[in-house]
């Protein structure tokens, strides 16, 4: 396949089946650098699988996916944690911080497991902490913190390596709309100051809006409306 | 509180165990299996006492040649019996040659008709070794044909080695048996007397008792105490709808007494399989059938009911610090920092306890059992009390190094009381073994005998019979393949009068070289006769006073009350010659006396005297001890090969040395396993979690590090406590038995190193679940 | 509303007369509003005059005449392009897309296509108001928050209609 003009991450064609259920029947996808897509439709549609195969962390059972011209299916298991470490970031509805370590050595711990001193990497993650209106929170552990403020952590650790492409899987599925909002907002921002790509798993259409452009996902099979019309 | 509130409330928590779905059944199970192990080792415990009465019961019905033999005629209900006891390798093997002289003669125990000449009956074990490959050199000794099997009545393991072999002209022979044939009207000790309780003895066995039990105790509560968080979710949303605190407690304790009822049956399933294992294993030549193994119905009674009680009592306790709100499940004694004093009461305390016994060796009565009970589990029980304590105190220290270090050591700092209360039961196993070994290896010089035997000069000594001649024995026995050397030597003890002698030494024939290995010899030609001066064994003797030419000395002398001896006459000749006694052969038996050349033996003298043959070996030469055991029994089945070996060990601390190693390595097991419950658990709870570390890339040698870390450090820090608890009580208990002190390095290093197997067994196994749980599939919430 | 294309539309499975018209109406979406049937008869000598239609006969007996009438290819263009249009987002739009969701699933069209362009015509909305607010002060932001709130309210109903096609289909167009 050639992938659309200028696009940063593009699929076709993929499949995907858990059993006899096919979470994903043809599905494709494009975004280009600071673009934020949101993946809109009903639960089950398959929403969530097409994130886990367009960041490389489950691989699909037919189709391609390309990453700056690379083929993700060629890769093997390592290559694709590799990828995940250095060039995405991750963001999922219940934060899923590590609740044994700080905020701050959440926030630190991708940068870490790309092999950055401790030091160092506790610096970065502070300054993206200040971003996010959370380095008070530094030393608190997850278990202290509210769900907004855990999400902003959450928002800090994901592009705290400075992410090509963030994912996030319903992140403010857990908050209220003001906090909702604001965690849309300081992570929108700061993924188009950086030029990042941001694929949003959403079912909440104020959370979509944040969004340049929608594609809905519907049986397995995405429709992107920008086109369509 | 009424009892009708407490059943009821007990029952609904029973019906929540089983009731509970997939989940509530898997941890039931989970329980109900870490139980039933810890019940299973009770009941064995509990059998144990009964197996080792069982053992010596039957030992008992069937001893045969007693040193209090009285003299019997021959009748028509006797039986005359040689013992052909002999060893295969590494294992001892109980032969008998047996020959009725009588239709009324005693069978003995497991054996319905006595095998005619020719013919043996064999136990199982002997049999499958006789008819298998590995046992054909075996099969060239024993050639008989095998006629039946003796009955489980007749021995007392179920992998004895035991034959009774049919046999022909016993009686002519009953005097040159060396006491090893005998005439007997029935089998069965006449006076089965307790064998004479050991103090020191009695204080191991009490030890090993209490430090295998002690972690059973341990694991037990670790037990119902597994899925613990899960739990507290369920209590909390109980208490939503309506239940009151003392009611969730209730229905909490109501849960862990289902899977311990459940633990009660899987645990008598266990026992029942590892009964039938037992009958199949030998542990340093010790193994049991099935049959022994009953426990005492009182003992399993206390066990049926101790067990459900104790998982009941440790439930209620273990929520002692915690408020179940209708919100969640909150840890109020979370908070307050472990202190340190009330922990150090306990082995200070235990210690207090034995150190006035310090010194009582064994020769001041038996230690009071109860001081020393409560002393050694104050001790043991102190480790548990004391390792929450270090493992918070060390951790909340630890730096922080690679990512998985980090996790390892934060979670570990977040609930160390999780991580110290798994390696507890490790901890105090260790600690009581690396005691136990110690004090064994102090005790065991005194009870290993030194044999005296010279093993560089010779390996082997065939004692002969009487009858058989001494040269063409030591010939065919020098023939022998792996036999580099052989010295023939004929004993006799030799006395100044043919009655009741005052004094009396050894005579000793030989060739020149055989003579030279017993003592230093000016010259040596046959028909030489010498004379040791001053060697040790001969104590007060002169023997340079008996060495006058012409002065008679008598052979195999009588002495009142006892059979008539041959008392053959033996005149000293003339020009004898002096020796030095030197360290040869026979050192340590008897180096002294009268050296005599062959030419120079009167024959007369000749039945007097006892053959043996001592064989260098070239130990290169494979199975060569039972080459030349193969050799003696062609030669006559009344010869006795010996294996010299530096020492010996008595036969009753190797079965309490062998009771330790069996129980420490069921216990380390069972902790194992137990860790290895709580890891998978833990690892289920945090599947989400891990999944999304893996999202962003986690790699997996990461995590898996991060779990090795997680069980690593407080079992380290468990094995360093239990090291330092373990040689305090082991110095303890050597004062007490009043040894020297001596740290066994070797032990400690080996109980360390178990337990370091168990951290590494356990991180492998917990590995194919934590990979499967790392899969991206864990991400799926829909 | 569009009563021409609700007409159109029903004209699509065959010719009818303009009394049928008026009760297939009053039945499908009329729930509280039946039409006059002056409506109908003006309605349909609009689209006459427009050619989306034609008279495809007409019965005389006892009563008063009856036309009977047919639709036209451009009629047929006509009503596809009504639906594929999405309606600019406003309040009170159900009984508009609901009368295209029964009218596409009547005349076997994707009635998820019409819902899937209304909600990106809405997002569009949304997204517009979003960056107003983001930008704007704090009246601006309650001010776009209304107008947000509605939209979502629409956009949920929206949702809860796709999730439901199968079954109208089956009341709608059994």
């Amino acid at each position: 396949m050639t992938a659309p003009e200028g696009s940063l991450l593009s699929a076709e064609g993929l499949c995907k089946a858990y059993g006899s259920t096919m979470a994903l029947d043809g599905a494709s996808f494009s975004i280009h650098p600071g673009e934020v897509v949101a993946v809109m439709g009903p639960s089950g549609s398959g929403k969530s699988t097409l994130l886990h195969c367009l960041a490389g962390i489950v691989p699909p059972d037919s189709g391609t996916i390309l990453y700056q011209g690379r083929e993700l299916s060629a890769m093997n298991d390592a290559q694709r944690s590799a990828l995940r470490r250095s060039e995405f970031g991750f963001v999922f509805q219940f934060g899923q911080l590590v609740p044994e370590l700080t905020c701050v050595e959440n926030v630190a711990l991708p940068l870490r497991l790309n092999g950055a001193r401790r030091k160092e990497a506790e610096r970065t993650a502070l300054t993206w902490m200040e971003r996010l209106e959370v380095d008070d929170l530094a030393k608190k552990r997850p278990g202290e913190v509210s769900g907004g403020q855990g999400q902003r952590v959450a928002v800090a650790r994901s592009l705290v390596t400075g992410p090509r492409v963030v994912f996030a899987d319903e992140p403010t599925g857990a908050l209220d709309s003001l906090n909702g909002e604001r965690v849309m907002e300081l992570l929108t921002d700061a993924a188009r100051t950086t030029n990042a790509a941001v694929v949003l798993v959403t079912h909440e259409a104020r959370v979509a809006a944040y969004s340049d452009r929608e594609i809905v996902v519907r049986d397995g099979k995405s429709r992107d409306m920008e086109r369509a019309v | 509180m009424s009892v009708s509130r407490w059943a009821r409330d007990l029952t609904m928590g029973v019906r929540f165990a089983v009731t509970g779905g997939r989940e509530g059944w898997t941890r039931a199970t989970l329980t109900a299996v870490g139980v039933g192990l810890g019940v299973a080792l009770l009941l064995l415990t509990t059998a144990l006492p009964n197996a080792l009465s069982v053992r010596h019961a039957r030992e008992a019905a069937r001893v045969d040649l007693t040193f209090s033999l009285d003299a019997l005629e021959k009748a028509d209900d006797t039986l005359l019996v040689a013992r052909l006891d002999s060893d295969f390798r590494d294992r001892s093997i109980r032969g008998r040659a047996l020959e009725p002289e009588g239709p009324r003669a005693p069978l003995p125990p497991g054996v319905n008709t006595f095998p005619a000449p020719g013919e043996m009956v064999v136990s199982p074990a002997l049999k499958r070794l006789l008819e298998s490959d590995s046992g054909k050199l075996l099969r060239e000794r024993l050639p008989d044909r095998i006629t039946g099997t003796i009955g489980e009545a007749g021995l007392i393991g179920s992998s004895e080695l035991a034959y009774y072999q049919g046999i022909d002209g016993l009686a002519q022979r009953l005097d040159d048996g060396n006491g090893y044939i005998g005439r007997i009207d029935r089998f069965g000790d006449p006076q089965p007397g307790e064998e004479p309780s050991d103090p020191v003895l009695l204080l191991l066995i009490l030890v090993v008792f209490v430090v295998l039990l002690m972690p059973v105790a341990v694991f037990i509560a670790a037990a119902v105490r597994f899925g613990g968080e899960r739990r507290d979710r369920r209590l909390a949303a109980l208490r939503l709808v309506g239940a009151d605190g003392g009611m969730a407690r209730r229905i909490a304790a109501g849960e862990a007494l289902a899977g311990a009822v459940l633990g009660l049956v899987f645990g008598a399933g266990f026992f029942l399989i590892g009964r039938q294992l037992a009958g199949n294993t030998v542990v340093f030549e010790v193994s049991v059938f099935p049959s022994y193994l009953n426990p005492s119905p009182v003992l399993a009674l206390l066990v049926a009911v101790a067990v459900p009680a104790a998982a009941v009592l440790v439930t209620l306790f273990a929520l002692r610090g915690v408020v179940i709100e209708p919100l969640g499940v909150v840890r109020t004694s979370r908070p307050t920092r472990r202190r340190l004093w009330w922990r150090l009461l306990l082995p200070v305390g235990g210690l207090a306890l034995l150190v006035p016994m310090t010194g009582m060796g064994r020769d001041n009565g038996d230690f009071n059992q109860y001081l020393v009970t409560i002393g050694v589990m104050s001790l043991l029980i102190g480790v548990t009390a004391l390792l929450p304590w270090v493992v918070e105190a060390v951790v909340a220290r630890l730096g922080t190094g690679g990512v998985s270090w980090q996790l390892a050591v934060r979670r570990l700092q977040l609930s160390s009381g999780t991580a110290a209360r798994m390696v507890n039961g490790i901890a105090v196993a260790v600690a009581g073994a690396i005691a136990l070994q110690m004090l064994f290896s102090g005790v065991e010089g005194d009870y290993t005998n030194s044999t005296g035997n010279e093993v560089t000069l010779a390996q082997m000594e065939v004692r002969l019979p009487s009858h058989v001649p001494v040269d063409p024995a030591a010939e065919r026995l020098g023939g022998t393949e792996g036999v580099t050397e052989a010295y023939a030597l004929a004993k006799g003890w030799m006395v100044d009068s043919a009655h009741d002698a005052e004094s009396g030494t050894t005579l000793t024939v030989g060739d020149c070289p055989s003579l030279r290995m017993v003592a230093t010899l000016p010259s040596c030609e046959d028909g030489d006769t010498f004379y040791v001066r001053g060697a040790e064994y001969d104590g007060d003797v002169d023997v340079e006073k008996m060495a006058v030419p012409g002065n008679t000395m008598y052979l195999d002398p009588s002495y009142e009350g006892n059979e008539e001896g041959l008392q053959i006459p033996w005149t000293m000749p003339k020009g004898m010659k002096a020796a030095e006694p030197r360290r040869g052969l026979l050192v340590g038996i008897d180096r002294g006396g009268f050296l005599v050349t062959k030419k120079a033996m009167p024959a007369a003298v000749a039945p007097a005297l006892d053959g043996s043959v001592y064989l260098r070996l070239d130990e290169s030469v494979p199975d060569v001890q039972d080459l030349v055991r193969n050799t003696a029994a062609a030669i006559d089945p009344l010869t006795y090969p010996m294996t010299w070996s530096a020492t010996e060990r008595s036969d009753r601390f190797t079965a309490v040395r062998t009771g330790l190693f069996v129980g420490a390595a069921c216990v380390l097991t069972l902790i194992g396993a137990s860790l290895l419950v709580s890891q998978l658990e833990q690892l289920r709870e945090r599947r989400k979690l891990l999944s999304s570390l893996v999202a962003f890339g986690t790699r997996r040698r990461t995590l898996s590090l991060s779990v090795l870390w997680q069980t690593a450090i407080p079992v380290a820090l468990g094995l360093v406590l239990a090291t330092a608890v373990g040689l305090a009580l082991g110095v303890a208990l050597l004062k007490m038995t009043d040894t020297p002190v001596r740290v066994d390095l070797g032990s400690i290093l080996a109980m360390t190193g178990i337990g370091g197997a168990v951290v590494l067994g356990v991180t492998l196994l917990s590995l194919p679940p934590l990979l499967r749980l790392m899969r991206p599939e864990g991400l799926r919430t829909e | 509303m569009s009563i021409g294309h609700t007409l159109l539309g029903l004209l699509e499975s065959g010719p009818r007369h303009g009394y049928d018209l008026k009760r297939a109406f009053d039945e499908k979406f009329g729930h509280d509003r039946p039409l006059h049937y002056g409506q109908v008869y003006s309605t349909m000598s609009r689209l006459l005059k427009n050619g989306l239609v034609v008279v495809d006969g007409v019965e005389t007996g006892g009563g008063p005449e009856r036309k009977r009438y047919a639709i036209t290819d451009a009629g047929i263009t006509d009503v596809q392009r009504w639906l594929a249009t999405p309606e600019k987002p406003e309040p009170y739009l159900q009984s508009t897309l609901y009368t295209k969701v029964v009218l596409a699933l009547l005349t076997h069209r994707d009635a998820a296509d019409v819902l899937d362009a209304q909600r990106s015509e809405h997002l569009r909305s949304m997204r517009m108001l979003t960056d107003r607010k983001r930008k704007g002060d704090l009246a601006d932001q309650l001010i776009c928050d209304h107008a947000l709130f509605h939209l979502e309210a629409d956009l949920r109903w929206l949702e809860l209609t796709a999730a439901r096609l199968d079954k109208l289909r089956e009341t709608v167009a059994p």
